[in-house]
């Protein structure tokens, strides 16, 4: 019976399509919509990726890794006066516009690392030499710099030059970084390199990185540091978990996903939970039929909840399917964001059981309600 | 003419279905309807009863209550020695579904199945194997001339057709009682008359006891015994020939 019960629903073309089509629309939607959220959420948090080190240090009023309050250069040396510190480095960071050939302006990331040990270095150089930053006006620059140059119509390459405030940047290198929330490529230097192209201020101290003694907790050093008045410290994981709280919290980014993902679920909801209605109104007289010959309410359950599984199966399949084909395309082009946790899709997975759920409960309601006699009418 | 109904029971062959007294009201307070009011009625294996009466008369209603479909308020129905009115949910489905054969009106065949699948139905429903329900709905289907057309599906096949489709179906599980609601009402009347040709061939052997419910007068010589009904009663019983020379 079950085998023709599921007959029944696939015999019923225009309803099926109608089910698997909203179905299929809601899943897409939501895991789409929900994976485009999680990778904006991701490239928040890039530069903590970009420049892997245990312990972050920054001002006391910082909320996100993407802000930056400067510091004095002075707060590096008592970072290193604190027990359990094994070395800690200068970082600047801050977005600065860069002058191309053709007069035009890009604004990037500049990065200045700690120049005798380089720490914060890109994690993947692609050409050129890390070391050669040490030379004089030496950049390395990322792929997003690359791209972004190109559409401008300069194809830079290790030797070119270009000018950041009047000064001149030649590129002895070009590594991968994971690109950020607002898009600009990353341009790595020397710290020190770092302050001649930023704008003079009275504090240019951007971070302080940090690594903990072996066998010493990172959590500790932690607490140790953010006892130095006016200074915060996180490890590379709070700092994380803090900057994504902050975006969630302080901008309208969730609630504009969160209201597509929310129509995603009340579509699929309306439409499955109507259609699937319909389609077991217009068969009550069939299933009365059954009961008359002796189905029972049990078997009709089954029937009933098969058809609304296996419709909403098929559509979180292709739904899910068709976000994936998205986010291979999109992930390649790099625009768009999309990250796609498993968590999206045991979500997804969730609703859709709770729409098939719904979808089919009002429909057996109709089923059990209808008395056999029905037949003889 | 009305007649008590054990005087018209058809010799020694065993009561089918027996009611006394049976009451369905529909409603409550001024709208209630008492669309039966005490009906008594006697049906024996191996005949072929028709229930005749004008419309809104309760047969339809009574139809429902002595198949089990719908319960009685008062009375006693008694089929096969089974007493529906005191059977619970479950157990009169079961009962149904192993001893009352369906032929409807408008057929009730389901469209997306094919009529091998429709056929098949009381037997998957009694839980037999697909390939032996097939089988034997097979064996049916080309009893009532559909051997050759397993696989089509009802759109594809004519009113009489069709209802061949649910004689096959009514009988496929070999039910004792077959119940027939308006059986020739959507057929034109030479099909309507192949139609009950064919049900007194098929259902009536056995010892089966067929119960038809029915307004067209042209199918009447086809009973053992008619059974008219007005205003919520049995009015009469008789026989057919008798029925038709002084009614009809």
């Amino acid at each position: 019976m079950l085998r023709l019960a599921l007959k029944m629903l696939y015999g019923d073309v225009a309803k099926f399509v109608m089910l698997l089509g909203g179905l299929t629309f809601c899943a897409l939607l939501m895991t789409q919509q929900s994976g485009v959220f999680c990778g904006l959420m991701l490239w928040t948090t890039s530069t903590l990726r970009n420049i892997k080190v245990p312990i972050w240090v920054c001002d006391a009023k910082v909320e996100q890794v993407n802000e930056v309050v400067p510091m004095r250069d002075i707060e590096v040396n008592r970072v290193r006066s604190v027990e359990g510190v094994e070395w800690a480095v200068p970082l600047y960071w801050g977005i600065i516009s860069a002058r191309l050939r053709d007069g035009s302006f890009q604004p990037v990331q500049l990065t200045g690392l700690d120049s005798a040990t380089m720490v914060g270095r890109p994690v993947k150089m692609t050409a050129g030499n890390i070391e050669d930053l040490r030379l004089p006006n030496a950049v390395v620059v990322d792929q997003i710099a690359i791209k972004k140059f190109k559409r401008k119509g300069i194809d830079l390459r290790v030797g070119d030059t270009f000018e950041i405030n009047d000064k001149e940047a030649r590129v002895v290198g070009i590594c991968y970084a994971e690109q950020s929330f607002l898009g600009q490529p990353y341009i790595y230097t020397t710290y020190e390199r770092a302050l001649e192209y930023a704008q003079p201020q009275r504090k240019q101290l951007s971070f302080v990185l940090v690594k903990p003694k072996d066998g010493v907790k990172e959590a500790d050093v932690v607490d140790r540091i953010r006892k130095i008045p006016g200074i915060m410290a996180f490890t590379d994981e709070e700092f994380n978990t803090r900057t994504i709280d902050w975006y969630i919290k302080y901008t309208g980014i969730p609630i504009s996903f969160g209201t597509v993902v929310l129509l995603g679920a009340l579509v699929g909801i309306a439409i499955a939970g109507q259609t699937f209605y319909l389609f077991v109104h217009e068969n009550v007289r069939h299933l009365a039929a059954l009961k008359a010959m002796g189905a029972g309410n049990t078997l009709l359950a089954e029937m009933v909840f098969l058809q609304a599984f296996t419709v909403g199966s098929m559509g979180y399949g292709l739904g899910v399917g068709l976000t994936a084909i998205f986010g291979n395309i999109f992930l390649k082009v790099g625009e768009p964001p999309f990250f796609l946790p498993w968590q999206v899709l045991a979500f997804t997975g969730a609703i859709i059981v709770f729409i098939c759920l719904f979808s089919a409960t009002i429909g057996l309601l109709k089923v059990i309600r209808a008395e056999p006699a029905i037949v003889f009418r | 003419m009305s007649v008590a109904p054990s005087e018209f029971s058809n010799g020694n062959r065993e009561i089918a279905v027996a009611t006394r007294g049976v009451v369905k009201t529909f409603g409550r307070g001024d709208n209630a309807v008492r669309a039966l009011k005490g009906v008594d009625f006697e049906a024996r294996c191996g005949e072929m009863i028709m229930i005749v009466g004008p419309s809104g008369c309760g047969k339809t209603t009574f139809l429902s209550v002595i198949c089990g479909t719908m319960k009685a308020d008062a009375g006693s129905v008694n089929v096969f020695g089974t007493d529906l009115v005191h059977l619970g949910g479950g157990k009169l489905t079961d009962f149904r579904g192993r001893n009352v054969g369906f032929i409807f009106q408008q057929f009730n065949l389901i469209p997306t199945w094919n009529i091998l699948e429709n056929a098949s139905i009381p037997l998957l429903l009694q839980g037999q194997s697909r390939r032996k329900a097939q089988d034997a709905a097979a064996r049916l289907l080309t009893e009532v001339g559909l051997g050759r057309r397993l696989a089509a599906y009802p759109r594809e096949l004519s009113g009489g057709q069709q209802q061949r489709v649910a004689i096959a179906r009514a009988l496929v599980h070999e039910p004792r009682l077959l119940i027939c609601d308006e059986p020739t009402a959507s057929l034109d009347a030479e099909t309507g008359h192949k139609v009950l040709d064919l049900l007194k061939a098929s259902a009536c052997r056995d010892d089966r006891c067929v119960i038809v419910v029915t307004h067209d007068s042209r199918i009447f010589s086809f009973a053992d015994r008619i059974a008219e009904m007005e205003d919520g009663l049995v009015k009469g019983v008789y026989g057919a020939g008798e029925y038709k020379a002084h009614y009809v």
